[in-house]
């Protein structure tokens, strides 16, 4: 860190913001632990870390959201104390989130005129114009957000943060829900804005943004400072040692199982209505998933995955039996229950309230997606609840869940730990039929790669696995055939081998016409993000 | 801590009620001595707490599986009042009938009464979406309407007067006596038992499992293969037909006729009760008695103290608020916003 602040000083260049030992205690946990970093003006720089590294500590004391325990913020040389959004906002920083903080009733520029109200309303629209189109984010101030993309919502996030005149801005894992093309408009605008002298601090996971992007990266480490590193200088296999600490392995893929290929999940004509206002209908799906491969449904978020899921799952059933066949059975019109009792087993995409509850214990989790298949969990209508124990024991040992007590209720894993568990519950079933909506959601490398491989392992075991998943690093690591969903519509299977990332990229955004088109050749040529 | 608070919300009432009688110009101390220590310390104001503890229970038991259900049944005096109209037919319309089967005919059709009136609530609910706060609330007002129609028109018994009051019934029709003077009918049998049987429900039965999930997270109740409308219905139906049976307990083993006023309140105290008894039905039992306490306590005020019997009902009310208050403010922290902080308030999500 002295030979960067050195360097800075050789320079003559302030840093535009350092944090110097900031800290953060929950409880018994240090979340950020005297972390000390700078950014310079119109520097792109990565954070990069685990989940659970405490990016997102870091990032809130930042942008005001959380007050340190210790250490300080220097903000163009001054330390300053930064008690809430609104003054992190006057200082200069802006941040753009994760998840949006969007009303989808609404139109762009009510949305933005809620967060800023000292924006004069009349030529409000007019600004929004013309900012978005001269950072190359166009957008259209009186649609509604409903009807927007999941890459255009992010472009409003964007301008709105833009409007706010910031020099520095946060952006937390902004490539998440995008297609790649979407990931490479995104990066021209970064580019754009950094060679305007507004610094960028970038939190990702993925290695290969860093390489594309950052100027510097800062790798935390269960909150601690690791390393700080020139992307330029390393490679993502290196960045990856600094992130994990160790090698990080692929998962064993044994090849899917050829010859006699039983159809064990059949989907035909399948259509659904959208669930809710917001929600995309699904229409004239077909889908077979053979024993012994995996499936994997790319798309982004938004395009009827929930719609998907829930047809499948039985939570809603759909208008015919044949729509749905589990082991040549037509179970169409019947419920969540009847087809896990054929064999099938579920994980829904989240996990609190809905794969589990989380004032339950994990023993009465188990109960919850077996007490209707499971005699021995429950007989006569009465519950087994020492057999359900057992079982979350089981589970627990086999998918290292780490638990603080015995038995702990389910809001107190976190999120990666509690993933395996509802994942390693329904394997514990031995399904013949596993359909898993975004298995690794928010869960480290690590646990990534334990539920990566149980879902191949089972697979290669005699059943059929489908994974529903938006992270196409994933979808390539286990799928052996892939179709796409786009708009409620799926498209055709492709052998895994047979597609690229630019491919499936197209696929998932091509069906959603938008002014993007011509600038998208450029953008593409210049990217460095597909792998 | 959360377990402290019903202790912590019966301090806090004692204190405002002692605030109140200063207030009152009445001595503090003996008047909260005449509300809660005289009533427990004779024989007959013991029996006549555990008469008035008995539908308390029973409503509150009910109650209870509907909130741990998430489904918000406020119309308990409706249903208690529906048990009691459909119950007294039979002594009412039949009153020379003279056999073993008035009594248990009367107790299922007061069941029947009070789960029918409950599906109205419940099946709107489930049909159009209605809320069914507003609904079961609105429909107890049109059952204790009905109810004063009946003893004023139809059912009136034509020696009364003119005083709106049905003919007194049979002695085949009358709940028998646990001990034999006094009060102490058998119905107080069926608030012990119910409360036993809803415990182990709860906490061993599929049923009881299901009302936790669907009370705590209803998309998880969906995934587990519950129907969320079938929870509704049957916690309406359960809830409705013990409050129905409350109604027929206390017209034929206390009242002995219909009359416009058979229930001092009992369907609004009893959520107090479910609340008190934390949702427990075992502690349920122990809430109630508290509750009866307090209708006992004010009648004895209003001889001794002279005081409107309206005290009982701000006590409790106090009581409710404080059990709410507690409950709010032990899971939740006050943090007072101005409008400018206020705007950021989209950062406090992350």
């Amino acid at each position: 860190m002295q030979d960067l602040a050195a360097a800075a000083a050789d320079h003559g260049v302030q840093p535009l913001l350092r944090a110097d030992g900031l800290t953060k205690r929950f409880g018994a946990l240090t979340a950020c632990d005297h972390i000390r970093f700078e950014i310079q003006p119109g520097e792109v720089h990565a954070l990069l870390g685990e989940n659970g590294a405490g990016k997102s500590t870091l990032v809130k004391m930042l942008y005001g959201a959380l007050e340190p325990d210790e250490g300080q913020i220097v903000w163009n040389g001054q330390p300053v104390r930064i008690g809430s959004p609104a003054e992190a906002r006057r200082l200069g920083i802006g941040m753009v989130f994760q998840h949006f903080s969007l009303f989808e009733a609404l139109s762009v520029a009510e949305n933005i005129a809620l967060a800023l109200p000292h924006l004069p309303r009349r030529t409000l629209a007019d600004t929004i114009s013309r900012v978005s189109k001269s950072y190359g984010l166009p957008l259209d101030p009186r649609s509604t957000v409903a009807d927007l993309s999941v890459g255009e919502r992010q472009r409003v996030e964007i301008v709105r943060c833009l409007l706010q005149e910031p020099r520095l801005i946060i952006m937390d894992e902004p490539t998440s829900v995008l297609t790649p093309q979407e990931v490479d408009l995104l990066f021209v605008t970064l580019r754009r804005l950094s060679s305007e002298g507004v610094a960028i601090l970038y939190i990702t996971h993925r290695l290969s943004e860093v390489l594309a992007l950052a100027n510097h990266a800062t790798i935390l480490r269960r909150g601690k400072v690791v390393e700080t590193a020139d992307p330029a200088q390393e490679t993502a296999g290196s960045l990856a040692r600094m992130m994990v600490g160790s090698e990080v392995l692929g998962i064993e893929r044994p090849p899917a199982v050829t010859g006699t290929r039983k159809p064990r999940l059949v989907l035909s004509n399948l259509s659904l209505s959208a669930e809710g206002q917001f929600g995309t209908p699904l229409s004239g799906i077909d889908l077979t998933v053979n024993a012994g491969e995996v499936v994997g449904i790319a798309g982004v978020a938004g395009n009827g995955q929930q719609e998907f899921f829930d047809a499948v799952s039985g939570e809603r059933t759909a208008a015919t039996d044949q729509a749905i066949l589990i082991d040549g059975v037509q179970v169409g019109r019947r419920g969540v229950n009847a087809r896990r009792k054929l064999g099938a087993a579920f994980v829904p995409e989240e996990r609190m309230g809905h794969g589990a509850v989380s004032n339950f214990r994990l023993s009465e989790n188990v109960i919850l997606t077996r007490h209707a298949t499971d005699n021995e969990v429950a007989r006569g209508g009465f519950l087994h609840r020492r057999i359900a124990r057992d079982v979350e024991e089981r589970v627990g040992e086999r998918y290292d869940v780490r638990r603080s007590t015995a038995d702990p209720k389910a809001g107190s894993l976190s999120g990666g730990n509690l993933q395996k568990f509802v994942v390693g519950r329904e394997i514990d079933r031995s399904p013949g039929v596993l359909v898993v909506s975004q298995p690794t959601w928010g869960v480290d490398a690590g646990a990534a790669r334990t539920i990566r491989s149980a879902l191949v392992d089972l697979a290669r075991g005699g059943a059929a696995v489908l994974v529903i998943s938006q992270d196409l690093d994933e979808i390539f690591e286990i799928a052996d055939r892939i179709a796409v969903l786009s708009e409620g519509r799926l498209s055709t299977l492709y052998p895994a081998e047979s597609l690229t990332m630019e491919r499936i990229g197209l696929l998932m955004g091509g069906i959603h016409g938008e002014q993007a088109g011509e600038d998208a050749p450029a953008a593409l040529k210049d990217s460095s993000h597909a792998s | 801590m959360s377990v402290l608070s019903p202790v912590i919300a019966i301090v806090m009432t004692l204190i405002l009620g002692a605030v109140l009688f200063t207030a009152l110009g009445v001595n503090p101390a003996q008047a909260l001595y005449v509300y809660f220590v005289e009533p427990v310390t004779q024989l007959w104001s013991l029996e006549e707490l555990v008469v008035k503890a008995a539908p308390l229970a029973l409503i509150a038991i009910g109650l209870a599986l509907c909130y741990r259900a998430n489904v918000w049944n406020i119309g308990a005096e409706g249903q208690f009042t529906a048990g009691a109209i459909f119950g007294s037919a039979i002594p009412i319309l039949l009153p020379d009938w003279d056999s073993w089967m008035v009594l248990p005919l009367m107790l299922i059709l007061g069941v029947i009464g009070g789960m029918l009136y409950a599906a109205i609530p419940a099946i709107l609910k489930n049909r159009f979406g209605a809320n069914e706060i507003l609904t079961s609330l609105m429909l107890s007002y049109i059952a204790l309407l009905v109810l004063d129609w009946l003893v004023r028109g139809p059912w009136r018994d034509p020696g009364s007067f003119n005083f709106p009051q049905s003919v007194t019934f049979s002695d085949a029709a009358t709940l028998p006596l646990l001990v034999s003077d006094g009060r102490l009918h058998v119905g107080v049998l069926f608030a012990v038992l119910a409360a036993l049987i809803a415990a182990i429900r709860l906490s061993f039965s599929v049923q009881g499992f299901a009302i936790e999930v669907a009370g705590n997270a209803p998309r998880a109740a969906r995934f587990s293969g519950f129907s969320q409308k079938r929870i509704t219905l049957s916690v309406f139906l359960i809830s409705g037909g013990l409050a129905g049976l409350a109604g027929i307990c206390e017209v034929s083993g206390v009242l002995n006729q219909l009359r416009p006023e058979i229930s001092p309140g009992y369907g609004f105290a009893a959520i107090i009760v479910a609340f008190l008894g934390r949702l427990n039905p075992l502690a349920i039992l122990l809430a109630a008695l508290l509750l009866a306490l307090s209708y006992i306590g004010g009648e004895g005020a209003q001889a001794e103290l002279a005081v409107s019997s309206t005290v009982t009902r701000l006590f409790q009310g106090f009581l409710l608020l404080m059990i709410l208050g507690c409950d709010t403010l032990i899971a939740y922290k006050i943090r007072l916003v101005t409008s400018r902080s206020h705007a950021s308030g989209e950062a406090a999500r992350g």
